[in-house]
């Protein structure tokens, strides 16, 4: 009964707050007057002068493109750098070595991607210099960078015959300044509220009632964690993430962070409806996204509740907190996995077969549910026009998408961006299961082992970054593959995103007649689930069915590995 | 932008934290007689006799780092585990159905640092705990009461599990036993 209250409570609030935080958002970056305005307006303005930006001056395609991959660039090694230099930089209070060039080079793709896949673990591999100014600002910037890149791609689907899509750094700086920073501001008040630190003193060394010696960790947690949920990001703080108790001290602060990591990508589905003038197509969008989520929560709930005859309990607890429970761990899973933030206030590797089959599922769809800040949607925006493609040829009409024709270049561009991750996940798995150096990392085996594997380029590809944790990641091989897939899922996607952008923007806007295909009805919704799921199915099925649900049906025969 | 939120950013928020909630902040840090003997928030390990018993944990309660075993649900190890652990809780508590021992004690939590077990499981093992203090009658029901009033209720009514905190309620044990000093 708490279970389903809670369930509702969470739902409803998403229903009814992204639609309002999406309309500020639009008022945001269409620079119109917002509430914010007056009271850091001033702010934005010296950002401006100080950095030298020309906040007006608009810029084509590749302009675009040139600055955000320069940026992220740069951020790349600025934090390789950092963590390659640790030990004589400040702020090291527990005296913590260099990091290993592998790692650093993980860690750094993995922040600069807006994964956050934890290969390190906080307490003892990063000093709280290497958390403040290399984890915590690329939270924010990796954020505001798929926040850029979406809106670049709403310019491009809603103006006509231009190739201005806006200013990234303008774009960017009010990301960071007007969403982003409010939002992490209050999150952060309230999470130390319930119990999370934030403090720049050294781990305390405690001796416990039964007299052992119990070193207790602390640091600048909480302002890292309020952004790391806010902006999908979801690198831990603490090696145990979100099921941390200093991260996620209490239920109450578990339900907002949870809200967090989602509230934003939802919010933005709404801005796009206002950049398009269609608030029936925002909808449409919305309710695809809501069904598909509320389907994923309902197998995973189900399965979660089952019996495992294996280890003859029903809903089984490990990996799973006592505040939380099996309810809010397995909602957490599903959210984290939908959107691209990858935080985990349980640990998914002992999730039943079909649990962590959903949150596998969801990142192999390409974190389109909602999905990361921004990327989730430029990549339903992806499957949109692939829709509307599919559509066009059933009826034989020329495919049009908010009045554009959408014809062989965009295409071509479509197809890149829905492969890009599919070939990471499946080739990158496919020699992990080939080389020693890939299987030698497996905490479990069977068809467990092989989910563990897929589950950790799904979540490289996906951007997402949350593990089967048992997976011992931190080698040379994994931090390596696990970076290039991270790699290829972000940029794969962006680069041909913003050629769309580009060639959609030079485009006329043919008026609404009669014979064009409406993008804002159930028969859009029902379309555009099927595309995705049949995309999603057939790519993904045959490894899906050699790990969890063979192994779903081997645990209901009660054989263990 | 790397000074405005990697710098200023935190910066402004643990001054901020640090006037408003400056225990939480700094760790929710329990002290006995000047001692810090832990955090409410970080659970402990707790396997001898005279105390309540913590959850399992992964990594023995040490949190540098924290962590869970991440066994998957068809581990034989795990099963392994959970089988000795049916047995020995219910061996220790006296209770005759093994199937009757509560989730949580079966199961490492994700964090390895869980503070919390269910009332249940705390209730479960009063019997065991007020034998090894040799407490009388009117202590023992003292400490039935302890454990119900430590009970946490889900937040605002709905959110989470009910919940008891092993390692507040154990010192509760020194209020209620008052021959036995700590740190023993």
């Amino acid at each position: 009964m708490n279970e389903a209250i809670q369930l509702i409570i969470f739902m409803v609030l998403l229903i009814v707050l992204s639609p309002l935080l999406g309309k500020y958002m639009a008022k945001v970056f269409m620079g119109e007057k917002h509430i914010m305005k007056p009271v850091i307006g001033w702010l934005e303005k010296s950002v401006y002068r100080v950095s030298g930006i020309k906040s007006e001056e608009e810029m084509n395609w590749k302009t675009y493109l040139y600055a955000v991959l320069m940026f992220n660039f740069f951020g790349f090694v600025f934090l390789f750098i950092l963590q390659m230099l640790q030990a004589y930089l400040p702020l090291n209070t527990e005296k913590l070595p260099n990091v290993s060039w592998h790692l650093a080079f993980n860690t750094a793709m993995s922040f600069t991607t807006n994964t956050n896949w934890q290969s390190y673990s906080g307490e003892n591999t990063l000093s709280y210099f290497v958390q403040m100014l290399g984890l915590t600002v690329q939270n924010f910037v990796s954020a505001a960078t798929g926040i850029a890149v979406v809106l670049a791609l709403i310019r491009g689907l809603t103006r006509k015959t231009t190739d201005a899509l806006g200013n990234f750094w303008a774009d960017m700086t009010r990301s960071v300044l007007y969403v982003l920073l409010p939002l992490s501001i209050i999150l952060t008040m309230a999470l130390v509220s319930q119990g999370a630190v934030q403090t720049f003193s050294h781990s305390v060394k405690a001796t416990t009632l039964q007299g052992t010696e119990q070193v207790i960790p602390l640091g600048p947690a909480a302002s890292q964690i309020a952004i790391k949920q806010l902006g999908t990001n979801g690198g831990g703080f603490f090696n145990a993430n979100s099921a941390h108790p200093f991260e996620n001290p209490s239920p109450f602060s578990n339900f907002l962070e949870m809200f967090a990591l989602i509230i934003i990508s939802g919010g933005l589905v709404f801005t796009y409806g206002h950049y398009a003038k269609s608030k029936r197509h925002a909808r449409a969008i919305f309710i695809t996204m809501f069904i598909l989520f509320a389907a994923g929560i309902a197998i995973s709930l189900w399965s979660e509740y089952g019996h495992n005859n294996v280890l003859n309990v029903s809903g089984a607890m490990e990996g799973k907190e006592t505040r939380f429970g099996v309810m809010n761990s397995i909602l957490w899973s599903v959210t984290t996995t939908v959107t691209s933030n990858g935080s985990v206030n349980s640990m998914h590797d002992s999730l039943s077969p079909l649990s962590g089959m959903v949150s596998m599922f969801n990142m192999m769809l390409g974190e389109i549910i909602f999905g990361g800040v921004g990327s989730g949607l430029y990549g339903i925006i992806i499957f949109i026009i692939l829709t509307v493609f599919i559509a066009g040829l059933m009826v034989g009409r020329t495919p049009e998408y908010l009045g554009k024709k959408i014809e062989a270049y965009e295409m071509k561009m479509t197809i890149l961006a829905v492969l890009a991750p599919a070939i990471v996940i499946k080739i990158f798995s496919a020699i992990a299961c080939s080389v020693p150096a890939g299987l030698s990392s497996l905490n479990n085996t069977g068809p467990h082992g092989l989910s563990e594997i897929l589950y950790a380029f799904s979540s490289a590809a996906g951007n997402n970054g949350s593990a089967f944790a048992g997976l011992n990641a931190n080698t040379v091989f994994y931090n390596l593959m696990i970076g290039f897939g991270m790699l290829i899922g972000r940029f794969g996607i962006i680069v041909p995103v913003m050629a769309i952008a580009g060639s959609m923007a030079k485009k006329k806007i043919t008026p609404v007649s009669s014979g064009t295909f409406r993008t804002d009805n159930w028969l859009f919704v029902m379309l555009l689930i099927s595309v995705i799921l049949i995309v999603g199915g057939l790519t993904f099925f045959p490894p899906l069915a050699l790990g969890p649900i063979v192994e779903h049906f081997l645990m209901n025969l009660g054989v263990g590995f | 932008m790397t000074i405005l939120t990697g710098i200023v950013y935190p910066l402004f928020m643990t001054g901020i934290v640090q006037l408003t909630f400056p225990s939480k902040a700094n760790g929710s840090l329990i002290k006995k007689d000047g001692k810090i003997i832990g955090s409410e928030l970080i659970g402990q390990k707790f396997d001898s006799s005279i105390y309540f018993w913590s959850r399992p944990s992964a990594i023995g309660y040490n949190p540098i780092p924290s962590g869970a075993s991440n066994y998957g649900p068809t581990s034989d190890t795990l099963k392994k585990q959970v089988t000795a652990r049916r047995v020995l809780f219910a061996k220790m508590n006296s209770i005759s159905d093994p199937l009757a021992v509560p989730k949580e004690m079966l199961f490492a939590s994700a964090s390895g640092l869980d503070p919390h077990i269910s009332q249940k499981a705390a209730l479960l093992q009063v019997d065991r705990v007020a034998k090894a203090r040799n407490l009388n009658a009117i202590q023992k029901q003292k400490l039935v009461q302890s454990v119900k009033n430590l009970t946490e209720m889900p937040q605002f009514l709905v959110l989470g599990e009910e919940r008891v905190n092993v390692l507040i309620l154990n010192l509760e044990l020194y209020k209620i036993d008052q021959n036995i000093t700590y740190n023993k």
